[in-house]
């Protein structure tokens, strides 16, 4: 049977009543083992090795029209089986939860580098070969590459222009004030695993092994590309090896592999390679962002001002919500946002982990160090006392917040007392070291999500879901809530994703994963309990099940033996009115040490701690890991992390990991996590919060904050490399 | 990747022999060259294995430098006991390199080969001098953030990537080359390499035929000897400047000093009229800025770069303080 809920309420605690005692706990991935043994096949490694391999044509114009193809010298090149230029090929990647095609016709370019054709052939060398090789020709249009310089057209939806009162007028009348400019650059997911697609058809049945987020959505992303009924489209993604956003949406080579396969009548295999996989999907905008911030003597904000300009390609719906955390983290009765949408023919924009915040917080946070450093206060105090009661904006309560305990506790755990206000006082040789602190607040969202539970006779549990498990850890987390509400071992359940014949979920993104998914196996479990009680004629109420023993009163059964068939139960969790009724949203505070290098300005972090209240954890492990991944991702915005376009056309120069620089173990400090105890009846039944993305909110910002407070120097500018701190530094 | 020939030279005969015609290319650990024959940035029609002949080994010479064989890979001659002792610097500036894994595959002889990492080279869409002779440089008015400050032309800005021959240039290594009629020679490492020009696609003196079989190292000197890397990133990123510093010191006065560069240049940098203006004088702030004025003379930046030319004042006058101060 179906148990739907609707969450239009608060959800009492149930999972707190349980016997077993393995929600919550540090428990080891249950999927380890087969990925550090090289037993889990990702989408690339599906098949036998005899499939067709396809490899992309990248367009080397910003704008334009391919002219021409030379098809009849490329069929010669040796084994070359065809050329897909069919117009269903994607143009743009698609945005997460787009749920139909994306802007497709690959013969028009939009941007350089974009995919325009595939090259079909018995190995992938011989591929790869003929489409480096293959003589296009182009009629070249005028592009836009350059989203600051003035060439370009700029959107300003009326919905994303708003004001609340008269930030001009606060800001002439404060006491003290900010008003400053802060860049990021664009930056790529540089997920570890490429995006992949393995595609075969039996009749019009479509098959197709792929390295993706959202099936469900992914599933009607791919039929209306194809145009061909859902129906008929088996996705499967039981293992990711990470996407960050990357893979919410549709990638080109799925629609490829596709196409390609249905035109030979034999499986195709096409993997991107690292310069396709940042070139060909999505970026996260670059932004320019200009924050005012307005306060009184006692450092009490009354204005916040906090304008935009990201970019995007024509046509796309996406553009990188810096302000979302702006609205709701701090106090001020005057409000005003502006937000501008540059038009450029670049890579298309699309979410990377915690679109909006992940660099909207950089430069918000910042200003507030700036404002705290200029009003003499100190910046936890000046955060202290910004807390809004309520929503600053709708006046709505929040659903659960332990912000203030957030900073408050770790600044006492880091030794934030030991800061010295001044910058530039604190010396190691040559190495000048600061203290920063940033706020961390992420939006917290429930998604529509199926998942069935089937309690077998012998006393185990299978729970099936088209959710993915992109590295966080989906697959031990629902294994410990099917494990911990039918009171059985957590190597009693096994847990099955990634395929869309199974019941759809709600996919991984936006943090939204655990809370919904857990939701729904929490609702099938729930229902089993109920079957249970039934069968001893027991309210479920009144049973405890405990390492497959049902005990009610004085009655004490084993699971197997009551049990003499499969119970399925399937939960349907939909968010309701509970999202409006109150705002949701999980919170912490960054603290970070840095040195900065006073020869040269190299900055390394020496140690980072963040402090988190996100509802109830799963699994203390994995959320922790969750969060050490968004500190790292922090450490790269920071100071390493630029996508570079090349000025006169638009295109990345720096598209490999040895030239986008990611983190290197050595960049990474010790990294402590801290979750405060925390359930938040509002978010979901299993009173959780999501965690990926509000590791990676502030977290830049921390240590931005710290190079100021260590050196004297504000870069504004992201990433903080060397050259930026470098003229501001003392003669060497 | 084009289809391509494998010949597996058994002797070194085999492997000048092979090497000698035209399309070839010596592979050794392949850990550039594959990178490049996969981007059809190098497109060889043969390739010569070399792998099996017997260029492995680190030993003494008769008159007490160091051969390096030109198979030893970098993890092992960072790690080699004589190297540790007598050419500090040299193992510093390996370890400063790549990441473990590529330093178990890279050579000595190939490390002296790479190629630049200049961002249009590596993209065949684009024109680029050193890849396609002709075509036009993008890196002058493009993104040239670790591109070269020194030694430049018109045609080409790339920078030499390597920290190894930064170390053996102050170490004053040379090269040995054995040609396909079997005769042997000796190039300074200073002399080994061209500066672009108007020919920035051949980077080195070898000749078609020749096989790098050793780098020689002399006597070690005694003194302090530092490896310095600036870089974006920890580990496993290339130099925007590095400084290799070799000196003695004599009652308080220089008595004699080494020094080469990378990341500023086509080539490993040696300016000997650095070394020259600081021997035989007292360390002094106004001293190492008077050296500093003397390598960076020449300097010209080409905007994203111009920040090289400070870093690299202050980097080397921080390495000369270290390798001047003498313990208490």
């Amino acid at each position: 049977m179906t148990v739907h809920h609707k969450m239009d309420d608060q959800q009492p605690d149930v999972l707190a009543g349980m016997a077993q005692g393995v929600i919550g706990k540090g428990e080891v991935r249950v999927d380890g083992p087969l990925k550090v043994t090289g037993q889990a096949a990702y989408a690339a490694e599906i098949g036998d090795g005899t499939e067709a391999v396809g490899v992309f044509v990248r367009a080397t114009i910003a704008k334009g029209r391919v002219a021409t193809i030379d098809e009849a010298a490329l069929r010669a090149m040796p084994g070359v089986l065809t050329l897909v230029t069919d117009e269903r090929l994607l143009r743009n990647p698609a945005q997460g939860t787009a749920n139909k095609a994306p802007i497709q016709g690959a013969r028009d370019v939009a941007y350089f580098g974009q995919p325009i054709a595939l090259v079909v052939a018995e190995t992938f060398e011989q591929a790869r070969h003929a489409a480096q090789n293959i003589a296009i020709s182009y009629v070249v249009e005028q592009a836009v590459t350059d989203p600051l310089d003035g060439s370009a057209q700029i959107d300003t939806p009326d919905a994303k222009q708003t004001e609340q009162g008269d930030v001009d007028a606060a800001m002439a009348a404060a006491h003290v004030s900010i008003d400053a400019n802060y860049t990021t650059p664009s930056q790529t997911s540089a997920a570890m695993e490429p995006h992949a697609s393995v595609a075969s058809w039996e009749g019009d049945k479509l098959t197709l092994h792929g390295s993706y987020q959202m099936l469900k959505y992914n599933r009607n992303e791919l039929a209306d590309a194809l145009g061909i009924d859902p129906s008929n489209v088996r996705l499967l993604a039981p293992y990711v090896g990470g996407g960050f956003g990357s893979k919410l949406g549709l990638s080109s080579e799925a629609v490829g592999a596709a196409i390609a396969a249905k035109a030979l009548g034999r499986p195709v295999r096409v993997v991107m390679t690292r310069p396709q996989v940042f070139e060909a999907t999505m970026r996260r905008s670059s932004t320019q962002q200009r924050l005012r911030l307005a306060a009184d003597a006692e450092g009490h904000l009354t204005a916040i001002g906090h304008d935009a300009t990201v970019s995007n390609l024509p046509g796309e719906t996406f553009s990188e919500p810096v302000a979302l955390a702006t609205h709701f983290l701090y106090a001020g009765k005057n409000r005003a946002y502006a937000h501008r949408i540059a038009r450029v023919h670049r890579t298309c924009a699309g979410s990377m982990r915690a679109p909006g915040e992940a660099v909207g917080m950089l430069a918000l946070e910042n200003a507030m160090d700036e404002l705290a450093h200029k009003a003499g206060i100190d910046p936890v105090a000046l955060r202290l006392r910004n807390i809004p009661e309520t929503h600053p904006e709708t006046g709505k309560e929040f659903s659960s917040r332990r912000f203030a305990e957030c900073l408050s506790q770790g600044a006492e755990h880091f030794g934030w007392s030991k800061r010295s206000a001044t910058p530039g006082q604190v010396k190691d040789g040559e190495w000048l070291i600061g203290m920063g602190v940033a706020s961390a607040a992420r939006g917290n969202i429930l998604s529509e999500a199926k998942a069935r539970v089937i309690l077998h006779a012998d006393a185990t549990a299978t729970v099936e879901t088209d959710m993915t498990d992109i590295g966080t850890g989906t697959y031990t987390i629902l294994a410990q809530i099917a494990a911990e509400m039918l009171g059985l071992p957590l190597h009693s359940v096994t847990v099955r994703l990634g395929d869309t014949d199974l019941p759809p979920a709600a996919g991984s993104g936006g943090s939204w994963g655990a809370g919904s998914v857990g939701s729904a196996v929490f609702l099938a479990c729930q229902s089993l309990r109920k079957d249970i009680a039934g069968m001893l004629n027991a309210d479920p109420a009144d049973i405890t099940l405990k390492d497959g023993i049902i005990t009610t009163g004085n009655i004490q059964r084993s699971l197997s033996d009551t049990l003499s068939n499969d119970l399925t139960a399937i939960g349907h969790i939909e968010p309701g009115e509970a999202s409006n009724t109150v705002e949701h949203a999980g919170f912490g505070a960054h603290f970070a040490e840095v040195a900065v290098n006073s020869v040269t300005g190299e900055t390394r972090v020496r140690r980072m701690l963040g402090v988190f209240s996100a509802g109830r954890i799963l699994n203390e492990q994995t959320a922790r890991s969750q969060c050490y991944g968004g500190m790292i991702f922090g450490i790269g915005a920071a100071l390493t992390e630029e996508l570079v376009h090349d000025h006169r056309d638009g295109h990345i120069v720096n598209h490999t990991l040895a030239e986008y620089h990611v983190p290197v173990n050595l960049d990474v400090p010790q990294l402590d996590v801290i979750f405060l105890e925390e359930r938040d009846a509002w978010a979901n039944p299993i009173q959780s919060k999501g965690v990926g993305e509000l590791g990676i909110s502030g977290a830049g910002a921390a240590i931005t904050n710290a190079i100021f407070n260590a050196t004297g120097v504000r870069v504004r500018d992201y990433p903080a490399t060397l050259d930026k701190i470098l003229p501001e530094l003392p003669e060497g | 990747m084009k289809q391509f020939e494998y010949n597996r030279a058994m002797s070194i005969a085999d492997a000048t022999k092979a090497a000698s015609g035209p399309g070839a290319a010596i592979i050794a650990g392949g850990t550039n060259l594959i990178d490049l024959m996969k981007l059809e940035v190098s497109t060889p029609d043969i390739l010569v294995d070399i792998n099996r002949l017997d260029l492995g080994q680190v030993s003494r010479t008769d008159d007490g430098g160091l051969r390096i064989g030109a198979l030893v890979t970098n993890s092992d001659l960072a790690a080699h006991e004589t190297v540790r002792r007598d050419y500090e610097v040299l193992s510093r500036a390996l370890l400063a390199g790549a990441s473990g894994q590529l330093r178990n595959k890279a050579t000595t002889g190939g490390n002296l080969l790479q190629r630049t990492r200049c961002g249009y080279f590596y993209d065949t869409a684009m024109p680029c001098n050193k890849r396609a002779p002709g075509s036009g440089c993008q890196a002058l008015d493009g993104f040239n953030r670790i591109l070269a400050i020194l030694g430049t032309s018109d045609h080409c800005i790339a920078t030499h990537p390597s920290d190894m021959a930064v170390a053996m240039m102050a170490l004053d290594a040379v090269v040995e080359i054995e040609d396909s009629h079997g005769d042997t020679r000796q190039i300074a490492l200073d002399d080994f390499y061209r500066l672009p020009g108007s020919t920035p696609d051949v980077e080195t003196v070898l000749q078609p035929g020749d096989l790098i079989t050793a780098v020689l190292l002399p006597r070690p000197t005694t003194g302090r000897h530092i490896y310095r890397k600036v870089r974006d990133r920890s580990s496993y990123a290339f130099a925007l400047v590095s400084v290799a510093a070799v000196a003695q010191m004599d009652a308080g006065k220089i008595a004699q000093i080494s020094l080469a560069f990378g990341g500023l240049a086509p080539k490993p940098w040696r300016n000997r009229a650095v070394e020259a203006a600081l021997t035989g004088q007292a360390p002094s702030d106004t001293l190492f800025d008077e050296a500093a004025d003397i390598l960076l003379a020449d300097a010209k930046g080409y905007g994203a770069n111009d920040f090289k030319i400070p870093l690299s004042r202050r980097t080397l006058k921080a390495v000369l303080r270290s390798v001047t101060e003498t313990d208490q």
